[in-house]
């Protein structure tokens, strides 16, 4: 019998407490974020709770201005960009992430490499209302 | 990975598409029967359709996109094949060629002498952000998406990590879409078969006619460059760096290499097919190259005993600008970083060495998702027997590839075809 722990509903509840909560495996010491049952370096599925420090850089880019639904009912949309991204935690793994406080004006002038910080957003109504992990510039 | 041999040999003696396009009033079974009709008059020396003993269809969200689930036997029973097994192969964008590749192994086991491979796709019957969502279940809806991506917010993020990389200009992103659009107006299937000057001009000539300013545009760079022009999607991808939102079919016929000259005396083998499968976009070693993709044409080219410089003809999956240039690399064509430059210098036009898309690709041609892979097979099934008309190669092309990416590369599917 097995009870899978390190799941999304886990790993969202982390991030409404506002903490970013990842895998370390014991086996080979890969970190993963999101948290993964298995580790896919080495496949042992020895891994324990690990929470990160977030920091990071900038690793790739966008600013989007056609939408998503999801992204127009939080007041997103082609007169209002925001940009997303991926960002490499300074422990090592990646993740997708919105991205504040970049000039969004001149996107020509965001540097690849950039400093972010972990940052927390709110988006949805009532009982769908969720935090998100972002990062801020 | 180890290199694997087909049981037997399967050749392509059949193929048809319907054109693509935006097409209200016509669903995915529709446009499926106007392919099946196009292939089975093409098969030289005629088909039976009753011999036919399998389909495997290609389609990624007719149930989000039509609100139609379990396809495959409808297309079956529309072209009049049930009772025959229908199954419909789904993975996202490269779904036709997973098909294809189902259907390859379905033949080389000695299952089937005969199966018929589709791709359908019905996606304009959506408003635009509908698309947009349906589109980005490809990705990861858990730890994706809520970042705020969309498909060509992922593929601008790459665009970015590229650019960054090699030094790459914005300029280029637009010459892709330049010449495809070169080469689909020689494609009476084309979704958008025009050049970027006659798409230019008519504007010129509707704001004269409207009485507005005439824009200014002298070059089509000039018009590409034009935010309002083409405005932006995602940072850097512009509209015309981005394939459209499509509907259309494509269908080929594939046999045992045994009795294939009983159907054409210019059947194409199938000779190669790789896939691959990977992570989240974010969870990869590199954002300027999709391993999978790599990982797919090295298991093809093993497969087919050839090299990238024996490919005469190409198709990549140009959903975005950015992706052909990536996809010129990782199939060996280019090495890291240099597919940019490439393009600058005119090696991927038509009349270049090294010929890309010469369909117009999904950005001309359009980008049915599910009929994509499969449509692509067209362009090397007309190249390879010299019926490309005005936009054929010359040099009797003999080897043609098909590379078909799913979501940002989580599937990649390539496929290599033969002329003997």
């Amino acid at each position: 019998m097995i009870d899978n722990q390190f799941t999304s509903t886990a790993y969202y509840q982390s991030v409404a407490e506002e903490k970013i909560s990842g895998t370390h495996c014991k086996a080979c010491g890969a970190l993963h974020l999101p948290p993964r049952p298995i580790c896919p370096r080495c496949l042992s599925d020895d891994v324990e709770w690990v929470e990160f420090g977030g920091k990071g850089v900038l690793k790739a880019f966008t600013v989007v201005y056609i939408a998503p639904t999801v992204m127009i009912a939080a007041g997103y949309g082609r007169n209002n960009p925001y940009v997303a991204g991926i960002v490499q935690l300074d422990e090592g793994p990646c993740i997708s992430a919105q991205i504040l406080g970049l000039d969004m004006a001149h996107p020509e002038t965001i540097a690849i490499g950039a400093p972010l910080s972990a940052t927390f957003v709110e988006r949805g109504e009532g009982e769908a209302k969720k935090k998100f992990l972002a990062f801020q510039a | 990975m180890t290199t694997r041999k087909l049981g037997r040999g399967v050749a392509l003696v059949g193929a048809g598409m319907s054109k693509f396009g935006s097409f209200p009033g016509k669903n995915s079974r529709d446009l499926f029967v106007e392919a099946f009709q196009e292939m089975r008059a093409s098969v030289d020396k005629g088909l039976d359709p009753r011999d036919i003993e399998a389909l495997f269809i290609g389609n990624y969200s007719s149930d989000l996109f039509e609100n139609q689930g379990h396809t495959a036997p409808i297309m079956a029973d529309w072209v009049g094949l049930t009772p025959r097994p229908a199954v419909r192969i789904e993975d996202a964008c490269a779904s036709g060629g997973a098909a294809l590749r189902q259907g390859l192994l379905a033949v080389a086991s000695g299952m089937y002498d005969m199966v018929l491979v589709g791709g359908i796709e019905k996606m304009t019957d959506l408003p635009t952000e509908r698309v947009t969502d349906t589109l980005a279940t490809a990705a990861d809806m858990v730890y994706e998406i809520p970042a705020g991506f969309t498909f060509p917010g992922f593929y601008a993020a790459m665009a970015t990590a590229y650019m960054a990389q090699y030094g790459a200009p914005l300029d280029v992103f637009l010459k892709v879409g330049l010449k495809n659009h070169d080469n689909g107006a020689l494609n009476d299937k084309a979704q958008f078969g025009q050049r970027i000057s006659s798409i230019m001009e008519a504007r010129k000539a509707s704001a004269a006619k409207k009485g507005n300013p005439i824009p200014t545009w002298e070059t089509e760079m000039d018009f590409l460059r034009d935010p309002r022009a083409n405005i932006t999607i995602a940072w850097p991808m512009r509209l015309y760096d981005c394939s459209p939102i499509s509907d259309g079919a494509a269908a080929v016929l594939l046999v045992s290499e045994e009795i294939a000259r009983k159907f054409t005396d210019a059947p194409l083998y199938y000779i190669g097919s790789g896939q691959a499968s990977d992570a989240a976009l974010h969870d990869r070693p590199t954002l300027t190259s999709l391993p999978s993709a790599k990982l797919a044409a090295q298991s093809a080219y093993e497969m087919a005993g050839v090299k990238p410089a024996d490919i005469d003809v190409v198709e990549v999956h140009d959903c975005f600008t950015i992706a052909e240039i990536i996809a010129s690399e990782d199939l060996g064509f280019f090495k890291s970083g240099e597919g940019w430059k490439a393009v600058e210098e005119g090696v991927t036009a038509r009349s270049g060495k090294r010929p890309i898309n010469t369909s117009g690709g999904l950005k001309s041609k359009g980008h049915p998702v599910g009929a994509s892979g499969v449509g692509q097979v067209l362009e090397i099934w007309k190249q390879l027997r010299g019926q490309a008309g005005e936009r054929q190669l010359p040099g009797a092309p003999r080897l043609g590839l098909t590379h078909n990416v799913g979501g940002t590369g989580q599937t990649t599917v390539v496929n290599i075809f033969e002329r003997r």
